[in-house]
């Protein structure tokens, strides 16, 4: 059985290799990677059921012995955001084989180095969640983000140059500090094997195991987006094409979330610093939903969604409880899916529609109601909303906040609840915008909002008034921004219709490709199936939570006597 | 362990001037920052090792003379990244360059619309005394008409 741990970062790594050679024979290559995909799944399965039954899984690659070569560990929490991304991955692979972006369509990708660069990310993502090294770690974040550089630059537009350019340098910045904390680790204890340092970091002075701790954990709240290091995210996300912006929104911060769960728990269980991560948790929670609720395009204000709820898992490692960690971990499972699930709905919005910002949507439930409703329910379960898996997760780590009950605890608990309400008002705003209102509304509102504070307005039109920065109209706040984007809109529809337009001229394309609806009308179906058996997973996230807390069970796993 | 303290005073220079030049404006400045920082943190994975020693031949060395190979690996290993992230970036300066005549780090979108919202705020302050001082401007009746004007669309 330990034979199969390797293998969910081999196979693709290899597949990655045979797709690069079918670069002329787009059918074959599509071919080669969803069958890696569908083992990669298959495999994780297998692996969950087998790690559920006890110990974890180890393997000395190279055949070196213990301690000596590089370890791979699959454990209950590895091997569950295993499962988690595998799926995830496979869905948006469906998905952008029905978009085309294989070289069939040569507009937006012009080689077919979407496949072979898809493969080595999710290799990279599995094989972080696999280290048992901190090496093995900082090269599986390597081979994530050179995959995720690639894939974000796709085309070489400027709005994704301008994007990738920010991307890639804090992700190098990132990545140089894990360097450093690397080069630290291995002068203060002599190993970077994670079972050992766990037994060396404890007897290390406390000033060297903190200074240690702080750069580890700095180095991962970049890739997980905690504020204060969350700005890169929400501008470089949405310029990607929609499967790409998924499966980044969903898998990379939570691989940055794993690194930060598995180091706090394995290598500094004495010292969790939770007053600084609950500060970071309720800063990430409250900034990134006000970030969101002042977006007028739903890409956007997904991303900041994003950073915001990334609070919510910061929060349950902070509390360094079986109940805050086995929170944090069913969240994320939970978040991974219904993030993607969102990003992929707005890929097929866009496509149906011709555009994701709220000044030229409208009517969308009408014109696809199937898409309204396979945003419906996600948005929701973002929101929290019961019964849905989002409200479960939320419980369970409101209520471990509550079991903690110092001050602080309560009042991240207390943000948390007003951070649902407030995604819940993004969410609802967005879908009264695109979905609901009719187009023509939309058109005349963008039309009324640029006219705004032109001389002439005359009575008894329907007016605007304008104050400290804001127009009201309505129910409606508009910012200045809004107005100089409606501007925007309207200034330029000769070639960038709105919705209204754009139905007026018939000019939208009414057909989406099947498997892309399928893709993410299966990854919704997961999203609820998380609601369903949230009862077992919790139970799964509970002994996981259990493993991480009791660090001998790892340690004893990966270390026999003879080779401490 | 002792520290050769040469070899630390130079990483920490490198590291140094590395993000002073990491801040820069241009990428390719930002490029020379990158490579820097990474040699000299390649330079502090040496001072981890410990004390040089013979090279790490076990047919040939003993065992206790020998420096730690383990690190050297590691600078290996980050070399090669660091060349392949090297060559990533210089082709995105490049394509920058071929795309708006500059290879300069462009404003993030948010940064740039807090700032124009910034500059509005003293436009706006002028704009609503003014508005304040026309007579038929009553907030209240506003927004229930535009309201009942959608409705009866």
């Amino acid at each position: 059985m330990n034979l199969l741990v390797p293998l969910p970062v081999l196979l693709p790594l290899l597949g990655a290799g045979l797709a690069l050679m079918l670069t002329h024979r787009p059918h074959a290559q599509r071919a080669v990677t969803v069958v890696v995909l569908v083992m990669v799944v298959a495999i994780a399965g297998v692996l969950a059921y087998e790690t559920d039954k006890g110990a974890p899984l180890v393997v000395w690659i190279g055949a070196w012995d213990p301690p000596l070569g590089i370890s791979l560990v699959a454990d209950r929490l590895s091997v569950l955001m295993l499962l988690v991304s595998a799926v995830v991955a496979l869905a948006v692979l469906v998905y952008s084989i029905g978009q085309g972006m294989t070289g069939d369509d040569a507009e937006e990708t012009p080689v077919s180095i979407y496949h072979p660069t898809y493969l080595v990310l999710v290799a990279g993502v599995a094989n972080a969640f696999l280290a048992g090294d901190l090496f093995n770690l900082f090269v599986s974040f390597e081979m994530l983000l050179f995959a995720s550089y690639v894939l974000l630059t796709l085309g070489g537009t400027e709005g994704r140059i301008r994007a990738g350019t920010i991307y890639v340098v804090v992700n190098v910045l990132s990545s140089f500090l894990f360097l450093i904390s690397i080069a630290v680790v291995y002068a203060a204890t002599g190993t970077v094997n994670l079972a050992q340092l766990s037994e060396r970091l404890t007897v290390l002075p406390e000033g060297v195991a903190l200074i240690i701790q702080l750069l580890l954990l700095t180095t991962f709240a970049i890739k997980a987006a905690v504020f204060p290091l969350s700005f890169w995210l929400p501008d470089s996300y949405p310029t990607a094409p929609a499967p790409v912006t998924a499966v980044f929104a969903g898998l990379l911060t939570k691989v940055g979330v794993y690194a930060m769960l598995r180091t706090q728990t394995l290598l500094f269980p004495d010292q969790p610093l939770t007053t600084l991560l609950l500060w970071a948790a309720l800063l990430t929670m409250l900034i990134g939903i006000l970030g969101a609720i002042a977006q007028s395009d739903i890409k956007r204000m997904l991303s900041f969604t994003l950073v915001s709820h990334i609070g919510f898992m910061v929060f349950g490692i902070a509390l360094a409880t079986t109940a805050g960690f086995s929170g944090a971990i069913f969240y994320v499972a939970h978040h991974i899916t219904i993030q993607t699930a969102l990003f992929l709905v707005l890929g097929l919005v866009e496509r149906r529609a011709g555009s994701t910002s709220l000044l030229k949507l409208g009517g969308v439930a009408r014109l696809a109601p199937l898409l309204a409703v396979m945003f419906f329910i996600p948005a929701m379960n973002l929101a929290g909303i019961p019964p849905l898996s989002g409200f479960l997760g939320k419980v369970g780590l409101l209520s471990a906040g509550i079991e903690v009950g110092t001050p602080l605890a309560l009042a991240v608990v207390a943000a948390g609840t007003l951070t649902s309400l407030l995604t819940l008002y993004a969410v609802a705003k967005t879908w009264n915008l695109a979905f609901w209102r009719t187009p023509e509304q939309a058109h005349e509102m963008a039309h009324a909002i640029a006219a705004q504070d032109e001389e002439t307005v005359r009575h008894g039109e329907p007016r605007l008034v304008h104050r400290r920065n804001y127009v009201h109209g309505g129910s409606q706040r508009i910012d200045d921004l809004t107005i100089q984007q409606a501007r925007a809109t309207v200034a330029v529809e000769e070639d960038d219709p709105d919705l209204h337009e754009l139905l007026e001229k018939r000019l939208l394309d009414r057909h989406l490709p099947l498997s892309m609806t399928g893709a993410t009308a299966a990854l919704v179906a997961v999203s609820v199936a998380i609601t369903v058996v949230a009862g077992p997973l919790f139970g799964y996230t509970d002994r996981a939570a259990a493993n991480l807390l009791d660090r001998t069970v790892y340690v004893d796993a990966v270390l026999t006597e003879r080779t401490r | 362990m002792t520290v050769d303290l040469t070899l630390l005073l130079t990483a920490a220079t490198m590291v140094g001037v590395g993000t002073y030049m990491l801040l820069e404006r241009s990428l390719t400045r930002v490029l020379i920052g990158l490579v820097m920082l990474s040699n000299g943190i390649n330079l502090g994975f040496l001072v981890a090792s410990g004390p040089a020693g013979d090279p790490p031949l076990l047919s040939r060395y003993d065992a206790a003379t020998i420096s730690d190979p383990l690190p050297q690996a590691f600078v290996l290993t980050a070399i090669v990244i660091t060349l392949g992230t090297v060559s990533f970036i210089l082709a995105m300066a490049y394509r920058s360059w071929q795309l708006t005549g500059a290879d300069d780090v462009q404003d993030d979108v948010e940064d740039a619309s807090i700032r124009r919202l910034a500059a509005a705020d003293e436009a706006s302050e002028g704009f609503d005394l003014g508005e304040s001082r026309s007579p038929d401007d009553e907030d209240d009746e506003i927004p229930e008409e535009l309201g009942r004007e959608r409705e009866t669309r």
